[in-house]
């Protein structure tokens, strides 16, 4: 184990990063993924190709964005481009992964940032799809970061914003969404997850230094598919805080 | 075309193309001087009910004098597209100017947390979201609206709860054989956008992203220019290239230099985080949304009171550093209001 001290935020945006393989292509929303982008392409994958959804591509981001369209994200960009072209580009499959963020999510990955309660009668109005279901529906691996426990984790979203596998295996095809499409990787507080080849469903692949399976199961609705050997996610090295305290030197993110 | 599915949300601003001719040949091709004040501009062609859009991105470049003259003169019952509206949406529900709303993104603020006044407004029934869409389906709305088109195909929104809530609808795709989804067209009755620079008749350029605002100027059934400076018309012809916006899309034109404050305008100044986050924390009661709007929209006569009270030259120039990277942004609020 090492001994450098880290916070939960700062492991979720190096296990992100780390996901990220160079000369691919990725989508970025705010936060933390704008942040786990830039430090996969400050470490392992120098030719990763960033893209906005506000037509920012190629960037080479010099300090945290606060926004998907602010000037930070077409810095020295290949392209400042418009919201239709990188949608077009989604659509037609040039970007292999994309990162969502949110408040709810199924064991077939199925996302909820719209509404907590009833749509019509909302307990908790939330901005609603952003960019999440373009991502989620065209993006060819789809990347998920969120605050993990049993409100979070649920058997039923309240409402699919964004599409996971739907009802399971073979369902997004059905839907007519591109194929080979879908979530690969959930990152919490907690651990890793992947999705099962077989049943579409959430499996866990790490747990974060100093968490149990216990911890992994009582803090989900729905029942989380464990395989027998369970790995531990690798802590960030001091290398990788020191980067990722470059990208925001303030802690607008880091510091959540 | 088999019809798979139907989404029961409100077809708002969607016009039969021929419909939409009628009203495109009525316009005026000829260049004309187009010059006018920002209260002359709201008042001649904001009307009440009207299907308001804005230009630019969340907090960029975004006509903010449009936003607040819009309040000043008391606007009502305007339907809104929630395209990836930030604080101008935030700020005209919160207002009463907006009752109806589509979103594909509304109530906040990205990084900086969730908008108190207008999840408020939703949350007690005052404003009424009328449908759901995604940002790329919401600019598809206006590519196709742009192209003289009922509807554009895509492959987004399937599967989800973000099509029922939608006007769109699900059908087989005679080529593939798939289904596919088709957005209907949006055509916005009035849209404001804040540009650059352009001369006196409409021709208009935007450094950087252009966002969806090619699109949403040729849907737009009426669009006012906010510009940043007016050029000489010759300046448009030497470098045609960069017209992103012709004169002949455009109804107005108003010259006003830091028009889209606090919004980030490119290459030009950054985000006001010190006024958004007043704004953030202020709006947490209706109390302070009209204090709010008391010191900032009715108390001021012209934009250029509102710059002094928000912090003058001084803060223009410290906007203008931060845009160019020669200063580092110390806003430790920022986060504190999320989720």
């Amino acid at each position: 184990m090492s001994e450098v001290k880290y916070s939960t935020i700062e492991l979720m945006a190096c296990v992100a990063a780390r996901i990220l393989e160079d000369r691919k292509s990725v989508f970025v929303g705010t936060g933390l993924p704008m942040i786990a982008a830039m430090l996969a392409q400050r470490t392992h994958a120098p030719n990763l190709l960033i893209v906005f959804e506000a037509g920012g591509i190629g960037p080479q981001i010099p300090v945290l964005p606060i926004s998907v369209g602010d000037s930070r994200t077409f810095y020295k960009a290949v392209s400042a481009s418009s919201m239709h072209d990188v949608m077009m580009l989604a659509q037609t499959g040039w970007l292999d992964y994309g990162f969502l963020g949110a408040a709810q999510i199924d064991m077939y990955g199925n996302i909820n940032t719209t509404v907590i309660g009833p749509w019509e009668k909302p307990k908790v109005r939330l901005p609603g799809s952003g960019g999440a279901n373009d991502v989620g529906s065209l993006c060819n691996r789809t990347i998920i970061l969120m605050r993990q426990d049993a409100r979070r984790f649920v058997e039923r979203v309240n409402y699919i914003t964004t599409p996971g596998y739907l009802t399971g295996p073979g369902a997004r095809e059905k839907a007519g969404l591109p194929e080979g499409t879908g979530p690969y990787r959930v990152i919490t507080q907690l651990g890793v997850y992947e999705f099962d080849e077989e049943t579409k469903r959430m499996k866990l692949l790490s747990v974060h230094p100093g968490v149990t399976i216990d911890d992994i199961r009582a803090n989900s609705q729905f029942e989380i598919i464990i395989p027998e050997e369970v790995s531990t996610t690798k802590p960030p090295t001091k290398e990788e805080l020191k980067i990722l305290h470059e990208i925001d030197p303030t802690g607008i993110v880091l510091r959540k | 075309m088999e019809i798979l599915d139907e989404g029961e949300g409100e077809l708002l601003a969607w016009y039969d193309p021929d419909e939409h001719r009628k009203w495109i040949a009525q316009k005026p091709r000829d260049l004309r001087d187009k010059r006018m004040t920002i209260k002359e501009a709201v008042s001649k062609f904001v009307h009440d009910g009207d299907y308001i859009a804005m230009g630019g991105f969340g907090h960029i470049r975004v006509s903010m004098a449009a936003i607040y003259e819009i309040i000043r003169q008391k606007k009502r019952n305007l339907t809104m597209a929630g395209k990836t509206a930030v604080h101008d949406s935030d700020i005209l529900i919160a207002s009463g100017c907006v009752n109806k709303i589509e979103v594909a993104y509304a109530f906040g603020h990205e990084l900086r947390g969730l908008s108190p006044a207008s999840r408020r407004t939703v949350e007690t029934g005052k404003c009424k979201v009328v449908a759901e869409w995604s940002n790329a389906a919401f600019q598809w709305r206006f590519l196709a609206a742009a192209m003289g088109l009922p509807f554009i195909p895509t492959r987004v929104l399937l599967g989800t709860d973000t099509f029922k809530k939608s006007s769109a609808k699900i059908v087989k795709d005679p080529f593939s054989g798939k289904p596919i989804c088709l957005v209907p067209a949006c055509f916005p009755d009035v849209v404001f956008m804040h540009v650059h620079r352009c001369d006196i008749y409409g021709n208009a350029q935007i450094d950087g992203i252009i966002v969806e605002d090619f699109e949403l100027a040729r849907a737009a059934k009426r669009l006012i220019i906010t510009t940043e400076e007016i050029i000489d018309h010759e300046k448009i012809r030497e470098e045609p290239w960069k017209t992103v916006i012709p004169y002949f899309l455009v109804d107005a034109v108003v010259e006003i230099p830091y028009g889209a404050h606090p919004c980030n305008m490119p290459y030009l100044y950054y985000f006001d985080e010190e006024h958004i986050g007043e704004w953030l924390r202020l709006s947490r009661t209706e109390e302070g949304v009209q204090e709010y709007l008391d010191k900032y929209v009715y108390g001021v006569e012209t934009f250029e009171e509102y710059l002094e009270l928000v912090g003058g030259i001084k803060k223009l120039n410290y906007l203008k550093r931060l845009e160019k990277l020669r200063e580092k942004l110390y806003a430790p609020w920022i986060g504190g209001n999320s989720k």
